[in-house]
């Protein structure tokens, strides 16, 4: 948006605008159900591809002797995640620990599109005219509540797996009893449905809030950005690490909670 | 005419109010927080890298929400105020 002058609001509202592509016209732009947004697509997607390579590529190459940086960089990730599975899942599963560093790998480089300069790529697709573009993709509720839904899918799947016949009692008669039924039953659903929302809502209003603030900075003269952009995008490393730890964190519980057989 | 002013400045005031009120709760949330760590840590020093794992991630939890409201308060703020928005196409359906 460099041709011509915009207000604050306008300058905002641009910035929080997707790249959509209608899926019924074929077209880019649109409103309604049958819209994806592009943008959040195509970064997540080249995330989680640039991971897969990136650990296909260390894990081709051990060494036995000493270990490279890039070798003991990922077995640093890989030590640290198995270290916070092991805290608090007991049981035995082929599937918690990689899908625990999948998503802490996945948040955490999607989160940290955010550290990117806010006006960088929109700036530089402009001159393809690509009329918006949010880099952030976790700043878009659909990709966070897609990956809370898989958690929730999971959840219960593992419900049903591993308690089978126990599961209707359980919902029957937990936390008060059998002859409270409806209370337990309307207790229950509360509990599963409360864990995507909270999961995704989290996520979705802590990068949202980021990335607002670092466009409220750029919004400041040039000559004062650097000392609150800094700060604020130092506090943002940390804040986007935890963010990433908790989900996967979180992920981990609530699967092992599933598992638990009262 | 009117009504825009007085729009404008109860959505000054909500927004305010979203911005005070969350961090005056992740203050108290912190600071309960901080507290109880240090209490743990000053018990047991030999637990206190596990203690700062909790302390961190609990802090997360403590900060969310209050960091959704303040973004919806900065919003308000400085990009666009729907609640503006309503009033002008009020004004102008009755106008015309």
């Amino acid at each position: 948006m460099s041709k011509h002058a915009i207000t604050q609001g306008q300058y905002v509202q641009h910035h929080l605008e997707h790249l959509t592509f209608d899926l019924k016209t074929w077209k880019l732009g649109g409103e309604g159900f049958w819209v994806i947004n592009l943008d959040t697509m195509v970064v997540s997607i080249l995330i989680g591809l640039f991971i897969i390579g990136f650990l296909r590529f260390v894990a081709r190459r051990p060494t036995s002797g000493i270990p490279g940086k890039l070798q003991n960089f990922v077995e640093i990730i890989l030590n640290f995640v198995q270290q916070s599975v092991n805290e608090s899942y007991h049981g035995k599963s082929k599937l918690i620990a990689p899908l625990a560093l999948v998503i802490f790998l996945w948040v955490f480089l999607m989160n940290a599109m955010d550290l990117l300069p806010v006006d960088l790529i929109p700036r530089l697709l402009g001159f393809a005219d690509v009329e918006h573009f949010k880099v952030l993709p976790t700043a878009d509720p659909n990709a966070t509540f897609a990956m809370s839904l898989s958690v929730f899918f999971l959840i219960v799947f593992y419900n049903i797996k591993v308690k089978g016949f126990h599961l209707p009692k359980e919902i029957v008669t937990k936390p008060f009893g059998p002859y409270l039924f409806p209370v337990n039953i309307i207790f229950r659903c509360i509990e599963e449905g409360v864990k995507p929302l909270s999961l995704a809502l989290r996520l979705f209003g802590n990068m949202f809030a980021g990335e607002l603030i670092f466009i409220l900075i750029a919004l400041l003269p040039w000559w004062s950005q650097w000392l609150p952009g800094s700060i604020w995008a130092i506090f943002h490393i940390l804040v986007i690490t935890i963010q990433a730890f908790i989900f996967m964190m979180l992920t981990v519980v609530y699967l092992s909670m599933a598992h638990d057989t009262h | 005419m009117e009504n825009l002013a007085l729009v404008s400045g109860l959505s000054a005031l909500a927004a305010g109010l979203l911005i005070s009120l969350a961090a005056l709760g992740t203050g108290i949330g912190f600071g309960l927080l901080g507290g109880k760590f240090l209490e743990g840590v000053a018990r047991q020093p030999e637990l206190t890298p596990i203690l700062t794992l909790r302390m961190f991630l609990m802090a997360a939890f403590v900060d969310a929400f209050a960091a959704i409201s303040i973004s919806m308060g900065l919003y308000l703020f400085f990009a666009s105020n729907p609640f503006i928005a309503a009033v002008t196409t009020v004004a102008k359906s009755t106008v015309s």
